[in-house]
């Protein structure tokens, strides 16, 4: 096979940072190519400096492509030669339909005037390649994640593609939907499209990869050929991990240790909450539960279950309208109206959303940590900087925050540091009642585990930690009871000791078919 | 999981490099540099007027009302709002003192006090629909702005009222009187040096200098320095130096003037306020990101609604002292200093995104606009030329701010 592309000795530095040192990456023709690493290793930053984000120039080495060593100015020339990334946040507009977002940019016209004829034709043409079930007027904001996902790869289609760049595509995907869409890359791969796809899913990277490279600290340090592994069996994960963190990792979640989950840490009866905008709809319909000290209680349910509608109704009203219901936290009627008061009575909500409700991204990571709690850090209003210096600090150690110092804008962090961030904040804010949703999203092997172990302690500690997660192993591995959600409503409870995946999917198809 | 944190090449610098801290803060240095170099310019093209006592003084007074606004427009600004009333809200103030003290006599102590109040009231009310009914701030303040240009006529009848009584008139054009010395100490018989000025001013340059040293130890400390040294000392001589050479310059001509005090105060209230309390570090946030700050338990409404308040009262200080420098309340004042008062917190280096910007940046900007006035005036430039060159230089700030972003 013949290698399309090559990036040889790239190095790139931001002020005070060495983001890719030295790198080099060498991709076949038709291949499907991993690229694997903890956060802040440099994955991103490679892509964006050979999609042409970072144009020649802002980094040293060359990059081959084609046999030709080329020097991309500016996003357009990579594009012109088939080169298409998708990157971690989508870039759709989301009041344009998809169609329209499809071409965009590139938009089927003559002298300036759109052939909406054209545009719908073509667009339905490539909406059917990948699998897109959709009127090609409706509006990208009505779609899911996965569907916009979609329309994003429609899109690249539609730019004849040579070289697909996937930026953590699956990250805010459902099982179903990452299925479908890796299925897609190699239907690509069969037509010879080629593929680079960065994923914290190491489940994934083998099953589809030909080939992974290993980066670490903005460097190369290995590459694994997939096709030489014996038939059947892959490449190990295991053998994945020890080259990105740079030693073998026992155990993916850590021990629960023999807790016995206390008193009723918080009791919610029929909560009720309706679409802020379709006050008809019922997001959230009727929901009982309680959670304990002491405890990790898992929800799990698919992507648009209200699952996280239903975390922020609870968490000062931040969600819905016509919200009725009760809450008593332990043992008495609770004032959750504003987020103060909810922070007072002792929740805590961690987005899955970092950017639009969990950082100020303007800010340095020593301004976003101690944001939830600032009291705590200051003396009748004055803050000392001092003490928060010292506290993002902590935060900074005991997360792994990779930065170049705590004065680093949250902007500027890779996608898993800026989620370890909002972490951080809602730590500090120590409550007693603490709900993460998606806490992981993004983030790499070895810090989960980090992330697992603080969640553990807490529940050690007598705190109650509610898990909202798509990932079915992960709720399996560190929680002591799970609901199922679907369709704004709890459809089961079980203790995870007696949990599996199988149960848990069955539960929800169940409850849809009964609808 | 030692392996995972930063490795050195990523590590914590403390102190950083030079270059890279430069380049973080080129904006900071960058805007403190210009005005050295505009003050400069225009001190050689004048051949020395521009920094004589007289016309240093001058700048000030010229310049209060409009620094005194910038002070509250940057809160604005950083909460990502904008307040384009505040020059009328300054006109309908003046007119509502002169009205109270020239035509109905009441005492003008009570009357500032009034006008100060009116104008925290004006502020609310606009902030009100910004703040709790999501009513976007450019409109709800263009309204107040033709609103009170409106009441303005209407108060003053179409006629300019004056003349207030001197002890009004001191707010703005009186001096601090010299404590420290009498005529008689005079020795050399020459133009004599107000003493209370120049040690005023070399007392508040030493404690700039003591507490900017305490805080980098304190820094030290915890190993969070990030400034280089010799920028630290350039700083901290740079203004140390600018304040006792300027209360040297001002000594020599009538002493300092109330309102410089005034504008000082403000300041340096108003620096700490937003860089060390909760309730700055809070605008800050809520113009940075308004979901998340909310959503951090941050009561962003009242913040919002609290800096559009803050803003009324300050223009209308802003409108006492521009009545008592005119020494006559006219239906005119006022017109377009929403522009000056704007334009100083962009040249200052605020985002108009909200989230972003100094007081200090705010305070240099305004001068920066205010030298270049008094300047190109004394160069005897025409106000035509003034207006095309001002904008240039507005534009040429925040385009150097947005490229700068970009880099980064
Ligand atoms: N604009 C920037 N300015 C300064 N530093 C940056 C900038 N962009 C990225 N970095 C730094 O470069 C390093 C690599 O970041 P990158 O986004 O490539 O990581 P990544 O491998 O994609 O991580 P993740 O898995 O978390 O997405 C990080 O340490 C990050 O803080
Ligand atoms: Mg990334």
């Amino acid at each position: 096979m013949s290698v399309i592309l090559e990036m040889r000795g790239i190095t790139k530095e931001f002020p005070g940072v060495k983001a890719l040192n030295d790198v080099t990456l060498s991709v076949a023709e038709g291949e499907i190519h991993a690229l694997v690493g903890e956060n802040g290793a440099g994955k991103s930053t490679l892509m964006k400096v050979l999609s042409g984000v970072y144009p020649a120039g802002s980094y040293t080495g060359d990059i081959v492509y084609d046999g030709e060593v080329r020097h991309f100015r500016k996003i357009r020339d990579t594009e012109d030669v088939g080169i298409i990334i998708i990157h971690q946040e989508l870039a759709l507009i989301p009041l344009l339909s998809v169609a329209e977002n499809i071409f965009l940019g590139n938009e089927r016209a003559r002298r300036g005037i759109i052939d909406w004829r054209e545009t719908h034709d073509r667009a339905a043409e490539l909406m059917a390649r990948v699998g897109l079930k959709e009127n090609a007027e409706t509006l990208v904001d009505d779609l899911g994640l996965g569907k916009q996902q979609l329309v994003e790869i429609a899109k690249a289609l539609s730019k004849n593609v040579r070289l697909l760049i996937l930026d953590e595509p699956t990250s805010s995907l459902n099982e179903t939907d990452s299925e479908k869409l890796l299925g897609l890359l190699l239907d690509f791969k069969a037509k010879g499209i080629t593929s680079i796809l960065i994923s914290h899913k190491l489940n994934e990277i083998s099953k589809v990869a030909d080939t992974i490279t290993v980066l670490r600290d903005g460097a190369a340090v290995a590459r694994m050929d997939c096709r030489r592994a014996e038939p059947g069996g892959g490449v190990d994960e295991d053998d994945i991990i020890r080259n990105m963190v740079g030693r073998s990792l026992e155990d993916r979640y850590p021990p629960k240790g023999d807790r016995v989950p206390g008193e009723v840490a918080m009791e919610v009866r029929n909560w009720t909450v309706h679409h802020p905008l379709h006050s008809e709809r019922r997001v959230v319909d009727h929901v009982s539960f309680h959670v304990r000290h002491g405890e990790v209680l898992g929800i799990a349910g698919l992507m648009g279950a209200g699952r996280t509608e239903l975390a922020m109704s609870l968490f000062g009203r931040s969600y819905g309208r016509d919200i009725s219901g009760t809450v008593a936290i332990n043992g008495a009627p609770a004032d959750l109206s504003t987020v103060r008061a909810a922070i007072n009575a002792g929740l805590a909500y961690a987005t899955e959303d970092r950017k639009t409700f969990g950082l100020v991204l303007d800010d340095t990571i020593r301004r976003n940590v101690p944001l939830a709690d600032l009291e705590a850090i200051a003396d009748r209003g004055i803050v000392d900087t001092h003490r928060e210096g010292e506290v993002a600090e902590t935060y900074r150690g005991r997360l792994s925050i990779k930065s170049s110092s705590i004065e680093q804008r949250t902007v500027n962090l890779s996608g898993g540091n800026q989620q370890k961030v909002v972490l951080s904040k809602w730590l500090f804010a120590d409550p007693d009642i603490l709900i993460l949703d998606e806490p992981t999203r993004g983030i790499d092997v070895g810090a989960k585990f980090e992330i697992y172990t603080v969640i553990q302690s807490l529940a050690a500690a007598g705190k109650a930690v509610i898990v909202i997660s798509s990932e079915l192993p992960e709720l399996l591995g560190i929680t002591d009871r799970l609901y199922v959600m679907n369709e704004g409503r709890f459809v089961g409870e079980m203790p995870t000791a007696e949990a599996s995946q199988e149960k848990i999917m069955a539960t929800i198809i169940r409850s849809g078919e009964r609808v | 999981m030692t392996e995972t944190t930063a490795p050195a090449s990523l590590g914590a610098k403390p102190g950083g490099s030079m270059g890279a801290f430069l380049k973080r803060h080129v904006r900071e240095y960058g805007i403190l540099i210009a005005l050295v170099v505009i003050v400069a310019f225009f001190q050689v093209a004048t051949d020395g007027i521009m920094l004589r006592p007289v016309n240093l003084t001058n700048i000030i007074l010229q310049n209060s009302y409009i620094v005194i606004m910038a002070v509250g427009m940057l809160l604005v600004i950083v909460s990502g709002h904008i307040d384009l009333s505040v020059g009328s809200v300054l006109g309908f103030v003046g007119a509502l003192a002169a009205v109270m003290i020239v035509e109905a006599g009441l005492p003008w102590p009570v009357v500032a006090v009034v006008c100060l109040a009116v104008g925290a009231l004006i502020g609310a009310a606009q902030g009100f629909w910004v703040a709790y009914f999501k009513i976007p701030s450019f409109i709800v303040t263009l309204a107040g702005m033709l609103v009170f240009k409106g009441l303005t006529l209407w108060l003053l009848a179409g006629q300019s009222v004056g003349p207030f009584p001197p002890e009004f008139r001191l707010i703005a054009s009186g001096f601090v009187p010299d404590v420290l010395s009498d005529g008689t100490l005079d020795m050399l018989g020459a133009t004599k040096i107000n003493l209370f000025s120049l040690v005023a001013g070399t007392a508040v340059a030493a404690l700039i200098a003591v507490m900017a040293v305490r805080g980098r130890m304190a820094q030290a400390r915890t190993g969070a320095v990030d400034e280089p040294f010799a920028f630290f000392i350039m700083r901290v001589a740079l203004i140390s130096g600018a304040l006792v050479y300027m209360s040297w310059l001002m000594a020599d001509f009538r002493g300092l003037p109330n309102v410089f005090i005034v504008m000082a105060l403000l300041i340096a209230v108003y620096s700490f306020v937003t860089s060390r309390t909760t309730f700055g570090r809070r605008i800050y946030a809520v113009g940075g990101n308004e979901k998340a700050a909310t959503l951090s338990g941050i009561n962003s409404k009242r913040l919002v609604f609290l800096t559009f308040a803050n803003m009324g009262m300050l223009a209308a200080l802003a409108g006492l002292v521009f009545a008592a420098r005119l020494n006559t309340a006219t239906p005119k004042a006022g017109a377009a200093f929403e522009l000056d008062v704007i334009a100083a917190v962009f040249i200052g280096g605020a985002s108009m995104a909200g989230g972003v910007g100094t007081i200090v940046g705010a305070v240099v900007g305004a001068f920066i606009m205010g030298v270049m006035n008094n300047g190109m005036s004394i160069l005897g430039i025409g106000i035509d030329y003034q207006q095309v060159i001002k904008g240039l230089v507005l534009l040429a700030a925040v385009i150097f701010d947005v490229l700068n972003k970009q880099k980064g």
